[in-house]
């Protein structure tokens, strides 16, 4: 007799977990294709932090409220930055999935603040242009940061705006309904709005560009 | 005492009634607030992902204007208000960074002198919540109240309030919103969704994570019989409100669920008319007249 077919993955009656981002990849690699390197230069640009003593004891991927989406959780990333699998950490889902809650950095038992090491991985991806094309959170992340660094200030809606357009305009689409909704309560800046020292803000940044580029 | 106002860009726009009603209950606490001029985005979470300092910078700045602007309280800091979560805990880990980190401070402290800026560190950083409970008081505050809510209430304090810079109440089981929504009559419901991460800007950038981590708080608070569910910040509050519509599509919920600012229920009990605390700007109605009280 043939057993029932299961029923697929349905947390809490929701549709099929869906799959994300990347297929989960299983690779075996060498030792000589690792970067030894890769672990110290994330400490490094997350100052100094001490992923070297990580006990793996998976708190982190634990207390993660979005762990099951990533392809890595948590202390699967922190492994594998030691170990120097720096393409596999670098194109992971795991990095973007980081809503930077600080959940985990509350809990590990050894202090390593896991939120900055995130921050640090973004900021080495986004450096390399090392994301999928049209993936939202880090051309939210640049639009954002591009946004401020003009004006001083956020328009949220033209960033949505502005984020649609360069990922897929279905998303136009999809966010009219809401966009009309916040336009009749009142709740969304026609304007750009923007500082009145706009050339005191750009004088700062640059100083700390200088002092960064004198510091390499 | 007078405390500076640091707006950042949400209450400008989506959270419109956050800035209206912190303003209206302050004024009705006699408690002076004054908005900080020429203030910069604050950087969130987004400008850290591609420089960590530089964004440290942005908070720099605005430390800097609130200390030329503010008068120090007795303890000799300027006491600057920032009611957004992601403001306030990009202002606080900036800095501790700043007090922490050598290499940090000097990289900022040079982007501060070209730019004919100075900072000392003699601000504090303070969320409404904060002030409310622990400056002005809960007394004062039972004292304003002319009719209290009795409205089940699920406190929603989401991450950044309380994680892991922030200067007052417990990390994993915060309850100085809860206190205060007793103090204004309501009853507070035991739930554990309260510093659970709403994913923030998943919603527009993630849309199915952004609209499960939604869902799981919006449907524990059904499940656990709230009335309502209270925040205190304006990323939280646009995910639970404004994407409720598309939550209940993409889980085939039946969640009618209003997501008020605790400011705006504090303004309530004091009596305060609704259009004054933005009560019609939400999406999902919230009216004391409807759920009793």
């Amino acid at each position: 007799m043939r057993s029932p077919t299961p029923a697929p993955y349905s947390p809490s009656g929701a549709a099929e977990r869906p799959s994300l981002l990347y297929e989960v990849r299983k690779v075996l690699k060498y030792e000589s294709e690792l970067n030894p390197e890769f672990g110290r230069e994330v400490a490094r640009k997350a100052h100094g932090e001490n992923l070297f003593a990580c006990i793996q004891c998976g708190t982190c991927s634990g207390t993660c409220p979005v762990s099951h989406y990533m392809d890595y959780a948590p202390r699967r990333i922190i492994a594998m930055v030691r170990e120097g699998f720096e393409d596999e950490v670098l194109t992971s889902s795991t990095i973007w999935l980081c809503a930077s809650c600080y959940q985990c950095t509350v809990d590990c038992p050894k202090q390593i603040k896991l939120t900055d090491i995130m921050y640090a991985l973004k900021q080495i991806a986004i450096a390399k242009h090392l994301y999928p094309k049209k993936f939202a959170v880090p051309i939210m992340a640049e639009e954002f940061y591009r946004g401020v660094a003009k004006n001083g200030r956020n328009n949220e809606g033209m960033m949505m705006v502005n984020i649609a357009r360069k990922t897929s305009l279905l998303n136009l689409f999809k966010y009219s309904r809401l966009g009309m909704k916040l336009f009749t309560t009142g709740r969304v800046a026609l304007r750009q709005e923007g500082i009145e020292h706009k050339e005191q803000l750009r004088t700062l940044l640059r100083g700390v560009e200088r002092a960064e580029e004198e510091a390499r | 005492m007078k405390y500076l106002y640091y707006p950042g860009c949400s209450l400008k726009s989506t959270g419109k009634p956050y800035e209206e009603s912190l303003k209206a209950v302050f004024s009705a606490l006699e408690v002076p607030l004054e908005e900080l001029k020429d203030w910069n985005c604050c950087g969130a979470t987004a400008y850290m992902a591609v420089n960590e300092v530089k964004s440290f910078a942005l908070s720099a700045r605005n430390l800097a204007l609130a200390e030329k602007q503010g008068e120090p309280a007795e303890n000799g800091m300027v006491q600057l208000v920032a009611p957004c979560s992601a403001c306030y805990a990009g202002m606080l880990k900036a800095q501790r960074y700043l007090a922490e980190n050598e290499e940090i401070r000097k990289r900022v402290e040079r982007g501060l002198s070209d730019a004919s800026l100075s900072y000392a560190g003699k601000v504090q950083v303070r969320h409404p919540l904060d002030v409310m409970v622990n400056d002005i008081g809960l007394e004062k505050i039972k004292g304003a109240v002319k009719s209290p809510l009795g409205s089940k209430v699920a406190c929603y304090y989401g991450c950044q309030i309380v994680r892991p810079y922030a200067t007052f109440d417990d990390q994993a089981s915060p309850f100085a919103l809860d206190t205060l929504m007793e103090a204004i009559g309501a009853a507070p419901l035991d739930w554990a969704m309260k510093t659970r991460c709403c994913g923030g800007t998943f919603v527009a950038t993630i849309r199915e994570v952004g609209l499960r981590l939604n869902y799981l708080i919006l449907k524990e608070a059904q499940r656990k019989g709230a009335d309502l569910v209270a925040t205190t910040c304006p990323l939280c509050q646009f995910g639970l409100e404004c994407f409720q519509h598309e939550v209940n599509s993409a889980f085939r919920g039946d969640i009618r669920m209003p997501v008020a600012y605790f400011t705006q229920m504090v303004g309530l009990s004091f009596g305060i008319p609704e259009k004054e605390l933005g009560l019609q700007r939400l999406f999902v109605p919230y009216k004391k007249a409807s759920i009793g009280g």
